[in-house]
């Protein structure tokens, strides 16, 4: 972790959108888009900018599920577990593309930072379902064997 | 105008201004079941207990829903039994059920509940989580697997004390409060005010423990143990030990200690006076070299934390004093150490404090010895020695009392009222103004200094300068008052600054209190003082005999500190 | 685009607009919402711009300010709702509907219906052996009435002169030039104009307690935070119509005496943030939002609030906690939004399609409003249909049409022949409602009669191979997991509904645990803080009260109705049809199977994990589920 960029980047964040309190979601969503993650050196650097608690910077940043403490794998799949997908059967592909990555409910990325393997409760692409997205994009219509293909596609990618 | 009333379990009840239903079934004489309402602290309304029904069927959380008038609520009925069982059980369910081994088995308002709505049997599987301490504290000591979420703690860390140590951390069932990325709390912002365990209604925060060390220091006979009592754990004791609130107890602490084995028992009304002594001299420089200003008084070693974290910059304009303890305790080393009698013991010094705080003034690196030992080898809180006191299986209501060991016997009331808000000040101001009448002490007293308000401001006319002062209690307090001075909107000579709202009576040391026996622990302070037949510190002979005999040229390094300005 | 400052700039603005837009004689419209664009929409757009170009076809994207005679316009528009049928395009003036198109599809589109004016029947949408060739005359789309999707699928949400083009901001012009505050106060209070966003409360109401308030400053928030699993409306009108969103919000800001708007929108709807910032990028630049708009005196500036993942967040106080940078979680009321909101100061707070509805009332009052729908319950309210049914999408219909209407008039009925069972109407704070309510009328106090709730609008329409346990398991999975964790009773109450579902579901039910749902739910229902626990147990409630024997199917003979749970399974061996090729018990991972080659297999239960490996590997058909 270059923290000295980090910090660089976060005083642009911080310029852009303000450093009050009420800033503080917009900032984060910031720095995990552009690292993926919320690096650990980042709070008590906002907590000193925006004039807050480290421990309520880490409260919101735990209370919403978009945000991560740990690095996410290159391809970030979210699995919809929205109710249209999951009365057409989204189940079985979360459960297939676990298995072929070797994942659970609590290891989300795979060794070699290729992927993480989420879900999400709806995407709002219910027309679509069973619906997941790699990294935005929604991928509709899923079936577990189109799961386990759109990996060796993104395999191939990488 | 025609009052107006609301029907509580069918009563007639006048509403006069309560802000809540709750405060007017109180007033009805009913005790309502909660555990996140507390009047010092903004409502949560997250425990659902107070839940009242209406005559619609209608249910309506008595804290946080404001009394309407010919509105009639009913607190009891098979409904709401149900729904406050249920949450019991779900509470319970959830919780360590070790209840002989916890600390706060006869304080656990869980508990009490548990008894009182009668939870016979707990319906789901056990998921109590394994207990998570944290222990990295000096002040308080953590067990996370005890904690209900009802966030008292975090409202008193962040609204109160604007501490910000403790948050609530993650969402839902895996919510919990912590630091930030769990990192030790000791190694947070926390300030060790302890304020989070005074309101935390199970065992998941409590003050950290020193009776053991200080048992066995009693059982060594190659040891001294000498102990002094700060003045406001003699107004926080009695309800524990079986007496009328607001008896002053300070005898009978004297007698039973020594009864317990202490073999010097002292009062740190003396090193109040010691204090006030340094304190008012110091001020004095401070008006005849212009500042700077505002002094900050320095007996609270949570501010004192909390300066530094938040405030370094301000650390000069803070008094060098040493605090009452720290005063007393080095005079009482520098004694005992030179005496005859005691040479080649063990001397180990224990003070008595209705304070967290004080644990961790008394390990500073600043409070070292020449040789290397602490200035105060254990702190006992106001709980710990009652805890002492039935171990001992002491019946302090019927013991005599006694008076404090000598020498430093003497003690004055400027000392006394340490243990409240405005108590210093009033103190120093006594010090400081050169009339020395009675009428002069009157004016004092009514100048605006006493009250159980979090922000006092006055003005005191002392010859032709006139004082411009502030009192606060409680960090947030003072926090409002350090942005108004530093914004220039404000300006003042001194400001006394307690970390406890209410000041050391209210200390987290001191045996739970709601705000009706925090305030007869004030009064009962007031009226030490009108007893006593000495009211300025200068006045008390011990201060004199303390200067001339025992300390003579080391005064400023025993009784002045420097702390060590941290980079923020 | 250049500044407007005067209301007769902005009337000869739109009459421009309206004009090039008439000129436009041929108009492709392909659409972009969300649903299409993952099915390659965009790239269709694009292979339509090149074919035109080496057609030599005038062409137009954007729409100009002096266009020539004869060109063909080539939009790309926002949702039109029939997601199922994918990607979407249509042509103009005909209406013709093009389905599942793909790049293959440009040239024939190009050659036959710009060049020769012929529909592609290929591409038409077929039911029951009928081509549809224009839109309106799909049975999906029959029995609409799209007000507030109108359109929706209709321009390009990228234009604001597309939005002129159709009569925009002349709802807003009239507010502010023509109207008193008090005056669009009461048009909204008297066409019972009703939240769309769950609760069904008066925007009225809410607009004059705001406008009555005396402190200052105050806010307009729009909850676009959809989070219903399974409800998707909202985001289609920011991402298809987001000016028409904007012009509610900014007459709600005359309306009350505000001058900032905020949006917030949730995390999983990047299309629509785009959309919106495109949308308010270009109201500025032409004057409509602003410090002094069209030198009326009137200033009102619009924010955007991202959503970073939490459904508590559709709540008003955790919303409102949310933009101020907070913890999500709710607060006890009062006070009330109205008084202390944003920032704790008086708070318009109405959701997307609520907003979206007031530029019509304004401009059609309130009369016209009330005279669709019933009275109680004016308006359209739109819907999103999904599940087990045929024709999945966005619908919009008249307040008060029956289940029946949209289940099987424009839904379609059940997908693949198979039976109706019940729908899940309001996501995981309603409840399911059964054949018995098929003659509903869909409007706010009906269906609180019948003991679900609107909410949001999504409708999931559910097979007989659904088991209703399993659904009541996998709301409470959602709503606990999204509990914010601040009161006992739905922090631990719905922890502890969920395990009893699970271990129903997995055939470790207990004598007893439908009684404890029940008491549970009765004490979630009444003490929870705020309404997603309040209505956590709705679908609990509900499934239990009509589908009791499902639930005792379960508990006590372990065995699922629906043949849907896979603990409760049981997998057997047809003897007339095993050949005894010993490939299911070399598959069986717990060596569950046994026999002798060429002889029928059998398979032990009290091994059996239920997994399938043995009936995904006969290929004879002999391994039996059920």
């Amino acid at each position: 972790m270059n923290v000295k960029e980090l910090y660089q980047k976060t005083d642009g964040w911080l310029d852009s959108f303000g450093r009050e309190e009420r800033s503080l979601i917009a900032v984060l969503q910031a720095i995990q888009e552009e690292y993926s993650y919320l690096p650990r050196e980042v709070f008590p650097y906002l907590a000193k900018e925006m004039n807050l608690n480290e421990a309520q910077i880490y409260g919101v940043a735990t209370f919403y599920e978009n945000f991560s403490l740990e690095a996410k794998g290159k391809y970030v799949i979210k699995v919809c577990d929205g109710t249209a997908c999951h009365v057409r059967k989204s189940v079985p592909i979360l459960n297939k593309l676990r298995q072929e990555l070797k994942l659970d409910d609590g290891r989300k990325t795979t060794d070699d930072q290729l992927f993480t393997v989420e879900t999400v409760s709806c995407l709002g692409a219910c027309g679509l379902a069973p619906a997941l997205t790699v990294n935005g994009e929604v991928h509709a219509a899923m079936t577990p064997e189109k799961a386990v293909a759109l990996l060796a596609e993104l395999r191939r990618e990488a | 105008m025609m009052k107006e009333y609301m029907l509580i379990d069918k009563i007639p009840v006048p509403i006069e201004g309560e802000k809540n239903i709750l405060a007017l079934v109180q007033k009805a004489g009913i005790d309502m079941p909660t555990f996140c309402y507390y009047s010092e602290l903004s409502v949560y309304g997250a425990c659902r207990m107070c839940m009242v029904e209406d005559d619609r069927g209608n249910m309506h959380a008595a804290c946080s829903t404001p009394p309407k008038a010919g509105m009639s609520v009913v607190t009891n009925s098979a409904r709401l039994r149900k729904y406050r069982k249920n949450i019991l059980e779900l509470l319970l369910a959830n919780h360590c059920r070790d209840c002989t081994t916890c600390e706060k088995s006869e304080s656990c308002r869980l508990k009490e509940l548990a008894r009182r709505f009668y939870i016979e049997d707990v319906r789901f599987p056990n998921g109590k989580t394994e207990p998570e301490r944290d222990e990295s504290s000096v002040c308080i000591s953590i067990d996370h697997s005890k904690c209900i979420l009802c966030g008292d703690c975090v409202r008193m860390c962040n609204e109160v004390q604007n501490v910000g140590a403790i948050s609530f951390v993650g969402r839902g069932s895996k919510m919990e409060v912590g630091t930030a990325f769990k990192v030790p709390i000791a190694n947070t912002q926390c300030v060790g005010c302890g304020q989070c365990s005074a309101v935390c209604p199970t065992g998941a925060i409590v003050v950290q423990k020193n009776v053991t060390r200080t048992w066995e220091a009693i059982y060594d006979p190659n040891t001294v143990v000498v102990a002094q009592i700060a003045p406001a754990v003699r107004a926080g004791v009695a309800k524990e030990l079986g007496e009328e609130n607001g008896v002053i107890a300070a005898g009978k602490i004297f007698a039973a200690m020594r009864r317990m084995g202490f073999n010097h028992v002292y009062d740190t009304t003396t090193g109040a006076d010691l204090t006030v002594t340094e304190e008012a001299a110091e001020f004095l420089e401070r008006l005849k070299d212009d500042g700077p200003f505002p002094m900050f008084t320095s007996c609270c070693p949570a501010w004192i934390r909390y300066a530094e974290n938040k405030h370094p910059e301000l650390m000069p304009n803070i008094s060098t004093c040493r605090s009452p303890m720290q005063m007393f305790g080095s005079v009482i080393k520098e004694y005992f150490e030179h005496n005859e009698k005691t040479a080649g013991k063990r001397i180990f010094s224990v003070a008595v404090m209705p304070c967290t705080a004080k644990k961790y003034e008394a390990i500073r690196p600043e409070f070292k010895r020449p040789d290397g030992t602490d200035t105060i080898d254990a702190i006992i809180t106001t709980q710990e020695l009652i805890q002492m006191i039935h171990e001992a299986g002491i019946d302090f209501k019927n013991i005599s009392p006694e008076s404090s060991s000598m020498p430093f016997g003497g003690t004055s009331g400027a000392g006394v009222i340490f243990g409240v808000t405005g108590g210093v000040t009033e103190a120093v101001l006594r010090n400081v103004e050169p009339d020395k009448t009675y009428s002069a002490l009157q004016q004092i007293a009514m100048s605006g200094v006493r009250g159980l308000e979090g922000v006092k401001e006055t003005t005191y006319q002392v010859g032709d300068q006139e004082l411009k002062i502030a009192v606060v209690s409680g960090l947030g307090n003072a926090e409002k008052l350090i942005r108004k001075v530093q914004s220039g909107e404000a300006f003042y000579h001194l400001i006394e600054v307690m970390a406890c709202p209410r000041g050391c009576i209210a200390g987290a040391g001191q045996p739970f209190a709601r705000s009706r026996e925090k305030a007869e622990r004030a009064k009962n302070l007031y009226t030490t003082d009108n007893m006593t037949q000495i009211k300025r510190s200068e006045s008390n002979p011990a201060i004199d005999e303390i200067y001339a005999k025992y300390i003579g040229r080391k005064a400023h390094s025993l009784l002045h500190v420097h702390y060590k300005v941290k980079k923020k | 685009m250049t500044r407007i400052n005067t209301r007769d700039e902005l009337i000869a603005l739109r009459k421009k607009c309206i004009a090039a837009e008439k000129r436009e004689k041929r108009k492709i419209l392909v659409c972009a919402g969300t649903g299409c664009v993952s099915g390659g929409s965009l790239n269709i757009y694009a292979a339509l711009k090149e074919k035109m170009a080496k057609e030599g076809i005038a062409c137009e994207v954007e729409l100009a300010a002096d266009p020539h005679e004869d060109v063909v316009g080539l939009k790309k528009s926002g949702c039109h709702g029939f997601c199922e049928m994918g990607p979407l395009v249509r042509i103009e003036p005909e209406g013709w509907l093009y389905t599942k198109v793909k790049v293959e599809d440009v040239d024939e589109i190009v050659a036959s219906s710009i060049q020769e004016g012929k529909p592609v029947e290929r591409l038409a949408y077929k039911q029951n052996g009928v081509i549809y060739e224009k839109q309106e005359d799909i049975p999906f789309y029959q029995k609409q009435t799209r007000k507030v999707l109108e359109d929706c699928g209709r321009i390009d949400a990228d234009s604001i002169l597309e939005y002129l083009g159709i009569g925009g901001y002349r709802a807003f012009e009239k507010a502010l030039f023509d109207m008193e505050p008090a005056d669009i106060v009461k048009e909204i209070s008297d066409s019972n104009l009703r939240g769309r966003g769950g609760g069904g409360f008066a925007a009225g109401t809410k607009w004059s307690q705001v406008a009555r308030q005396k402190t200052t400053p105050k806010y307009i928030v729009c909850n676009g935070d959809e989070g219903d699993p399974g409800a998707f409306m909202d985001r289609s009108v920011m991402e298809g119509d987001p000016h028409r969103m904007l012009e509610g919000m900014m007459i709600a800001g005359i309306a009350c005496g505000a001058n900032d708007g905020y949006i917030y929108v949730r995390a999983e709807y990047p299309m629509a943030v785009a959309r919106l910032r495109t949308a308010i990028a270009q109201a500025e630049e032409l004057g409509l939002l602003g410090e002094n708009i069209l030198g009326s005196g009137f200033s009102f500036r619009m924010h955007i609030n991202r959503g970073a993942g939490a459904f508590v967040c559709g709540e008003g106080s955790a919303l409102t906690a949310s933009i101020e940078g907070k913890r999500g979680m709710p607060r006890v009321k009062p006070p009330r939004t109205v008084e202390h909101g944003l920032f704790d100061k008086p708070t318009v707070l109405n959701n997307v399609e609520t907003f979206a509805n007031v530029a019509p009332i304004l401009l059609n009052g309130a009369d016209w409003y009330k005279s669709i729908g019933p009275e109680k319950s004016p308006g359209t309210k739109a819907f999103a249909l999904t599940g087990n049914i045929q024709n999945t999408g966005l619908i919009e219909v008249p307040m008060g049409t029956t289940l029946r209407e949209v289940i099987f008039d424009i839904g379609g009925g059940i997908r693949g022949g198979k039976k109706f069972k019940a729908v899940q109407i309001g996501g995981p704070s309603g409840g399911c409602l059964t054949k018995e309510h098929l003659d509903l009328p869909l409007d706010f106090d009906s269906l609180k009669k019948a003991g679900a709730i609107i909410g949001s609008g999504g409708l999931v329409v559910m097979d007989e191979d659904t088991c209703m346990v399993e659904v009541a398991r996998f709301f409470m999975h959602f709503t606990q997991n999204e509990s914010c964790g601040k009161c006992v009773p739905c922090r631990e109450g719905t922890k502890r509904m969920l395990e009893i579902l699970e271990r129903i579901v997995n055939g470790e039910g207990r004598e007893g645990d439908i009684e404890l749902l029940e008491e549970l739910a009765d004490t979630v229902t009444n003490t929870a803080l705020c309404g997603l626990g309040k209505t956590a147990a709705g679908p609990v409630v509900s499934t239990i009260k009509y589908f009791r024997d499902e639930y005792e199917a379960h508990i006590r003979e372990k065995r699922c109705p629906a043949g849907a749970c896979q603990k409760l399974k049981r997998f057997t061996i047809d003897p007339e049809k095993c050949r005894g090729c010993s490939k299911c018990a070399r598959n069986c991972p717990v060596n569950a199977i046994s026999g002798e080659v060429r002889k029928p297999f059998v398979i032990d239960g009290s091994k059996c994990i239920k997994c399938g490996a043995c009936k995904d590997n006969c290929a004879f058909g002999a391994v039996k589920e059920g």
